[in-house]
């Protein structure tokens, strides 16, 4: 078989060219002073952020040698050469871990609650008053972007140390995270339901009852179980900030040197995020369907 | 008007058995979700030392607190909280695109499409499940340990945590790429790298361009906070304004990071569409 190519006359190609030439050239201006802007950004940042490459070459030996020591046993050995030793403390690590996973287990339902009430006032559909949305809305976007730990540094002061303050900002977080994801499900939520609901003359407690909660419970929880993944991680952070949790031992840790206890906390938080991770998706993959996993 | 016609329930139930009565699993299926779920709560309250006095005490306090807030005042230390804000934002640019940077060559041997040897792909994807299982706050404590306090030993744990994230992402963006422009690539006798640079790469940096501009917003934050443990930024100053009790600079640290954060938002918003178009971003 032989395929013809065609191939154009001349002038007719050149004028195509051209054509061609001039608009991945204009393409490519505009690439290349992107780039530009960018690299000056980036010039600019390293100048604020103290960079110096210096420092980092002469000190990366150390970010070698500081995973060896952690690593390294008080008698010279290797971690994994003596478990026994290496974990020696994990009895009171576990402890620790479990405090924490309740931490985020008992911020996550009440941030999934009040979320929960608060959504159907910020979704555009379903609020009762637009100056009830503008409010509740505000809300939500300061109880999300002000981060956990900074409300949790705040509630230890009010609270007192320990891990209600913790609980208190993670619940805090997460209700303004998951309300904003909850009301963007309602808005996507059929209304017709509603709809046919209210022309029966309920009020609007039962419209959303009967017609908009029976579409969007399946969201909901796959959602706040996803965030309960997120809370696991941030509460093993709060006890940075005396807010409870294993982070608490994992700072003191860290700042006395206690090498080898480093690694054991850190593989204790890892082997934990591993199984919260895995065990939720598959919770989530069960419960919900696999079009459900976001 | 009709008159209502009186509705014989015994007909409706005879007609509509899943309605009326529906199986007892179906029927306690929520009951036996919901109270251990509540169960573990109630236990979680009394374990975490929860008590209603404590609550009511904290939250009387949390309300003095507030009106103390009131009105936020910088104090004569403007200019230097301008300044942590600016290294703020300096740390959250190069601590993500630094991580952009380490993560493509390495999220290429994740992907499904271009390691096909599971056995080279397993170890990278348990590395990189790992640097994400630690929280960007430890491996800034472990940084400082390293190259000392200040904020470049933020921008190395920004770099670190979201070079995890970034290697998963950018292989699951590399792996739904289509595959049909890599055979074309390959049927004209390129190279693999010939496949990737012109096969992969057209496809997926669209994508990986919005999602590294989506870090850059959320690592924003995560930049105010990483300062809290000595890596720099207005998170630096900002614990240091609660730790002894400055409420009004404390409000208005907070007010600045919820502006800065909005602008970041609106910028990289209006960047990402220009970028790859309407298509919604993960």
């Amino acid at each position: 078989m032989t395929t013809a190519v065609s191939i154009l006359p001349e002038q007719q190609l050149a004028v195509l060219n051209a054509a061609y030439r001039q608009a991945v050239g204009r393409r490519r201006l505009r690439l290349l002073l992107g780039i530009a802007v960018f690299a000056a950004a980036l010039v600019l940042a390293g100048i604020g952020a103290e960079v110096n490459l210096r420092t980092l070459f002469t000190y990366f030996g150390n970010f070698v040698s500081y995973f060896d020591r952690i690593l390294t046993l008080d008698n010279g050995q290797r971690v994994w050469t003596d478990v026994g030793e290496w974990l020696w403390g994990w009895r009171k690590w576990l402890k620790m871990l479990g405090e924490t996973l309740l931490i985020s287990y008992v911020g996550t339902l009440i941030g999934a609650t009040l979320a929960f009430c608060l959504n159907f006032f910020a979704a555009e559909n379903t609020s009762p008053a637009p100056w009830l949305r503008f409010v509740v809305r505000r809300l939500l976007e300061f109880a999300r972007t002000v981060p956990g730990i900074v409300f949790a540094l705040i509630f230890v002061i009010a609270f007192g140390l320990g891990p209600m303050a913790g609980v208190l900002a993670i619940a805090i977080h997460s209700t303004g995270a998951l309300g904003k994801l909850f009301s963007e499900i309602v808005e996507n939520a059929d209304m017709k339901p509603v709809e046919g609901i209210r022309s029966t003359g309920a009020s609007w407690l039962s419209c959303m009852r009967f017609a908009v909660v029976p579409q969007v419970t399946a969201g909901y929880a796959s959602y706040a179980l996803l965030r309960f993944e997120i809370n696991v991680r941030e509460a093993s952070v709060m006890g940075f900030v005396g807010a409870g949790g294993i982070g608490q031992e994992l700072v003191v840790a860290i700042r006395k040197f206690y090498y080898s206890d480093v690694s054991a906390i850190l593989l204790t938080i890892i082997v934990t995020v591993f199984i919260i991770d895995i065990s939720t998706g598959w919770l989530r993959g069960r419960l919900f369907g696999k079009e459900a996993r976001t | 008007m009709t008159r209502r016609q009186a509705v014989d329930t015994r007909e409706l139930r005879a007609r509509y058995p899943d309605v009326f009565d529906r199986p007892a699993s179906a029927r306690l299926a929520t009951p036996a979700m919901i109270v251990p779920a509540f169960a573990i709560l109630i236990y979680g309250l009394v374990d975490l030392d929860f008590s209603p006095s404590r609550f009511f005490a904290g939250l009387s306090q949390l309300g003095w607190i507030t009106l103390m807030m009131i009105p936020p005042d910088p104090g004569s230390s403007l200019p230097i909280y301008l300044k942590a804000l600016g290294e703020t934002l300096s740390i959250a640019l190069l601590g993500t695109t630094l991580a952009a940077v380490f993560a493509l060559p390495v999220s290429l041997l994740a992907a499904r499409n271009v390691v096909p040897s599971k056995l080279l792909r397993f170890p990278v994807r348990r590395v990189l499940d790992s640097i994400r299982g630690v929280d960007t706050l430890i491996w800034a404590l472990v940084w400082i340990n390293v190259v000392g306090l200040g904020p470049f030993a933020g921008v190395l744990a920004i770099a670190v945590s979201d070079f995890g994230a970034f290697g998963k992402l950018f292989s699951e963006a590399i792996e739904g790429a289509d595959q049909k422009q890599v055979e074309g690539i390959r049927a004209s006798g390129g190279s693999p790298l010939h496949e990737i640079r012109f096969g992969l790469l057209p496809q997926v940096l669209p994508v990986i361009a919005g999602q590294v501009l989506y870090f850059i917003e959320s690592n924003t934050r995560s930049a105010t906070i990483i300062g809290i443990v000595g890596a720099g930024g207005i998170g630096l100053q900002l614990a240091e304004q609660i730790r002894v009790l400055e409420w009004q600079k404390v409000s208005f640290l907070i007010l600045m990071i919820l502006v800065a954060v909005a602008a970041i938002d609106f910028i990289s918003g209006k960047l990402r569409f220009a970028i790859i178009g309407r298509r919604a971003v993960a």
